[in-house]
């Protein structure tokens, strides 16, 4: 029906083309009614289309051109101000602009040529139900039936079900070939790893800045002491012995675990700890890993204790035994219990007694 | 009226000189491989093959060319990044960062931004290129759900793109991962956190994932496997098995004149296609370089390298990312210790559980609407997202359901930028968590309810012309036009679909129906997807409809022709005709046209 209504289309002006549907190559045109553009009527606007999308194109290799040359004479290190922008790399702008004006500029003639030169005349196309001519559905049941019946599938009961078998099992070895991304170390598990750190009883408390400017030392150049750390003041730090892990491995690993930070309150302040007498003279050493998902912490609020995490916004009150006051967090913050050594260096008095960082199954159980 | 056939004629013309060797040359390479393959066969076939036309079709063209640029810039990028945790010195050309301690990963990266000529552009242009592919594809999801563009015989192919979501993820998370930099190791350790939430499996899972504690040295070698080989190769593959089913089932279209469910109406892939999706690539590639080159992203030399005891205030992820980081924030803090094993509910839901059921919940969407509905029809015409209001509700109440994550997951910005307590912007997203999608989804409803009412109205009364006229007995009327040719078709194209008859628990011999309360849940369903829906009027209701409008517009006086009278357009409404001037507005409209 459509076809019929499609010859109300001034047919004398599609000429040859008897709507296109008699011509190889030419879809039927849909009977829609269609407004036909300048460059269809006025062979001046063709033509001005015409050197437009060869503008396009010729300035694209314009730009490629001028890509090749920022290329070569821009330095890399030179910087530009560009209003907006900002301080920016010069070369960084001037090849991402001409490279980008000249692949948009093909992109953009392509489009101008299609829209203006291009016919656009909308055609019909019939489209054909996705289901199969019934006469191929029995070819492929006969198929099956035969391939069935020449293989003795069905008959071959024994068969079948040793095959299914085999097929259910050819994946194992797949999976068990992954057991060893991690080469276990003898006698170690992932609890275990998880519930300890280098801390130990005795063990220097090193503040992290000394440590990251690759400052070595003794005991006594590294330490803290406690009048180190004014009332209200936090300190990330970590045991001395990190110093010892050379390799960038268990160094990491351990400054996952082991890093704390220390803060101090007065004493009068203090509500409640994780175990009596943990503090020293008012300074509380917590883990700096949160007990969420691990973002390390070190937000601190000094008029409410609070320790926010900047991750997810766990919150902890470091002054009633770093309960969690807010946030997703369900562990208090694991704290360290610490004192002074002989030299009037802060140490730690034992190892975490809870694991640090986010929980895992085996937690409770350890 | 246009001359189609000027344009489409040139290969056999008179400009082309009937021994071209350029032609000659190609169609001697056509028969070649002819000879071989039967192509001829296929380009014989599918090089007029019409494609429908919509402006949201581009969507999936988006996604389509950004992702070539990401292969494009990503092969580059493998030819000057390390990924290796193996520790270095850095010592290139940026100073603030000279004789630090890093893994080869970040100097590679740091090397790329600074001492490769055109390095950070690429870096930029792959960076760039990710999240608009993550957006085009999110969007082009949305295009496909509120048209219903996954129905029969389209549900395999929603499922593929659902696939293709959830890699796209991938891709973009173990990519931003790979220079190591302080940000993406603060994710990596969030993942962590995640995989050890997992029952009884999740400590394994994180040993093996990261090779033993984190953050050890194995994860960046893995992630880039996994990042170059694994996941673009899964997308390329289902890239393909889409764009194939596509050609195959032919693209949707929207309802409009000549357009019905058994054909397509539109452009020929050669030349128009060819020409306009063609150069819509080179137009995505170049705003992409643009973008790159103009438009810093993730400037890894601020943050420094990785260690797992540092972390900046402020810190975000990707966009696309968001929102899970925004569940891990709202989450309250639940967890269980039963028979001694931890179960973290504060992780395991945000993390593992809510993307399980929103990601299982959109594959099975179609097959879901289709039983609840008992529509078993082909569908090639698109709805129009009014006309389907309970499925438009469930859309925007997922939109909503993720914003809320979205904003959650910068709820730290947001408390900065706004100056609000952190603690009641958490508590107040948590109640819009709950209470907001189900309000969204009631308005969306009633919103699209309402247009439909206007739909039918316009079809039974034409629509109104903002035109009010006074009757000779004094009567005020607006006058009301019959709709324009597209107007119609688009309107008229909607389909109406019957409630499920209400399921008998016996019949009429008492046997008990056993089915009765799977098909009295069914029956119940499509009341909720179709019991509101106001039915399109009948064919003969329409025409008498339009026919009528087109009678009260004959009752107006013309409108005059300014230009003609060459006066000013005060008497507009009076009486005056002149010879050859419209008499109606009807015949007017019908001049001008």
């Amino acid at each position: 029906m459509n076809d019929q209504h499609g010859t109300e289309l001034e047919p004398t002006e599609l000429g040859s083309t008897e709507l296109g549907s008699t011509r190889p190559g030419y879809s039927p045109i849909a009977p829609i009614s269609h407004r036909s553009r300048v460059t269809d009527t006025d062979p001046k606007a063709a033509r001005r289309a015409e050197r437009q999308v060869a503008t396009m194109f010729m300035l694209s290799m314009v730009f490629v051109v001028l890509f090749v040359i920022a290329f070569i004479a821009i330095d890399k290190t030179t910087v530009v101000y560009i209003p907006v922008l900002g301080v920016v790399g010069a070369s960084n702008v001037a090849l991402g602009f001409t490279f980008g004006v000249s692949v948009f500029l093909i992109g953009a003639g392509a489009i101008q040529w299609a829209k203006k030169l291009m016919p656009d005349v909308e055609v019909v196309q019939q489209r054909h139900d996705m289901v199969s001519e019934k006469a191929d559905e029995n070819e492929a049941a006969a198929n099956y039936e035969r391939g069935k019946e020449e293989s003795g599938f069905a008959r071959y009961k024994i068969i079948r079900r040793t095959l299914i078998g085999a097929l259910a099992l050819f994946p194992i070895p797949l999976i068990v070939l992954l057991r060893d991304l991690w080469i276990t170390p003898a006698g170690e598990s992932p609890a275990e790893l998880l519930s300890t750190t280098m801390w130990k009883d005795g063990m220097v408390i090193i503040p992290d800045i000394g440590y990251e400017a690759g400052k070595e030392g003794t005991a006594d150049e590294l330490g803290i002491r406690p009048e180190d750390i004014p009332v209200g003041g936090l300190v990330s730090a970590l045991p001395i012995e990190i110093g010892l892990l050379k390799a960038a491995k268990p160094n990491l690993i351990e400054r996952g675990k082991a890093s704390i930070i220390l803060v101090r309150m007065d004493p009068s302040e203090i509500r409640s700890q994780q175990g009596e007498g943990w503090d020293y003279n008012g300074i509380l050493a917590f883990s700096k890993i949160c007990t969420h998902v691990g973002c390390p912490i070190a937000l601190y609020e000094r008029r409410t204790h609070h320790l926010l995490c900047p991750c997810h916004q766990s919150t902890f009150d470091l002054a009633d035994s770093g309960d969690v006051v807010f946030g997703p967090a369900a562990r208090r913050m694991p704290q360290l219990p610490i004192g002074i050594n002989d030299e009037g260096l802060l140490v730690a008095k034992a190892p975490f007694a809870d694991p640090v960082g986010p929980s895992f199954w085996e937690r409770d159980l350890t | 009226m246009s001359n189609p056939t000027v344009n489409t004629n040139s290969l056999g013309d008179s400009e082309t000189k009937a021994g071209d060797p350029i032609e000659k040359i190609g169609g001697a390479t056509a028969t070649y491989v002819d000879q071989r393959l039967g192509s001829n066969r296929f380009l014989g076939r599918n090089l007029g093959k019409v494609f429908p036309d919509h402006w949201s079709f581009m969507l999936g063209e988006i996604a389509l060319y950004s992702f070539i640029v990401v292969l494009l810039t990503g092969t580059y990028l493998t030819l000057f990044y390390n990924p290796s945790m193996a520790e270095v010195i850095y010592d290139g050309s940026y100073v603030p960062l000279k004789g630090v301690h890093m893994s080869d990963a970040y100097a590679s990266t740091l090397n790329i931004s600074f001492d490769v000529r055109g390095g950070l552009l690429i870096r930029q242009m792959h960076h760039w290129a990710a999240l608009i592919f993550v957006a085009a594809v999110a969007v082009h999801m949305f295009r496909v759900f509120f048209t219903g563009a996954f129905r029969k015989p389209r549900e395999f192919n929603w499922i593929v793109g659902v696939a293709l979501t959830a890699l796209a993820l991938g891709a973009g998370f173990t990519g931003y991962s790979l220079p190591d930099d302080l940000l993406s190791g603060t994710g990596l350790q969030i993942i962590r956190g995640i995989l050890q939430s997992i029952p009884l499996v999740g400590t394994w899972a994180a040993f093996l994932v990261f090779g033993g504690e984190f953050p050890g040295d194995d994860i960046i070698p893995r992630l880039y496997s996994a990042h170059i080989l694994l996941i673009p190769g899964l997308i390329l593959a289902l890239i393909t098995v889409h764009l194939m089913m596509v050609w195959t089932q032919k693209h949707t279209q929207f309802p409009g004149p000549g357009r019905t469910n058994d054909n397509v109406v539109g452009y020929p892939l050669l030349p128009v296609y060819m020409a306009k999706a063609g150069g819509f690539f080179f137009v995505v590639f170049g705003i992409i370089a643009l973008i790159g080159g103009l438009v810093t992203i993730n400037p890894i030399w601020i943050f420094g390298p990785y260690t797992p005891d540092q972390v900046t205030a402020g810190t975000q992820p990707d966009w696309y990312i968001g929102w899970l980081d925004g569940a891990l924030r709202l989450m309250p803090n639940w967890e269980s210790v039963i028979f001694g094993f931890t179960f973290s509910w504060n992780v395991l839901i945000p993390s593992v559980i809510i993307p399980g059921i929103l990601f299982t919940g959109l594959a099975l969407y179609p097959f879901l609407e289709a039983w609840a509905t008992g529509d078993k029809r082909e569908h090639n015409l698109l709805d129009r997202p009014r006309n389907a209001p309970v499925r438009t509700g469930i859309g925007v109440m997922a939109i909503v359901f993720y914003g809320i994550l979205w904003i959650g997951g910068g709820n730290d910005i947001v408390a900065t930028a706004f100056d609000l307590s952190i603690n009641s912007l958490s508590w107040t997203l948590r109640i819009m968590l709950i209470i907001a999608p189900p309000i969204a989804f009631v308005i969306t409803k009633r919103i699209c309810l309402g247009l439909q009412r206007r739909d039918r109205d316009k079809l039974l009364h034409g629509y109104e012309s903002g035109r009010v006229l006074r009757l000779p007995h004094g009567e005020f009327i607006e006058v009301h036009l019959p709709l324009n040719e597209k107007e119609l078709a688009v309107i008229s194209g909607k389909e109406d679909l019957r409630v499920l008859p209400a399921p008998a628990k016996a019949d009429p011999d008492g046997v008990k129906n056993k089915m009765y309360p799977v098909q009295n849940l069914r029956h119940k369903l499509s009341v909720f997807f179709l019991g509101d829906n106001i039915e399109k009027p009948s064919q003969a209701e329409i025409d008498a409809g339009q026919a009528h409008a087109a009678h009260g517009a004959e009752l107006e006086a013309p409108l005059h022709e300014y230009e003609l009278l060459d006066q000013d357009p005060v008497g507009h409404g009076g009486v005056l005709h002149h010879p050859g001037m419209a008499k109606t507005n009807q015949e007017q409209i019908d001049q001008r046209q």
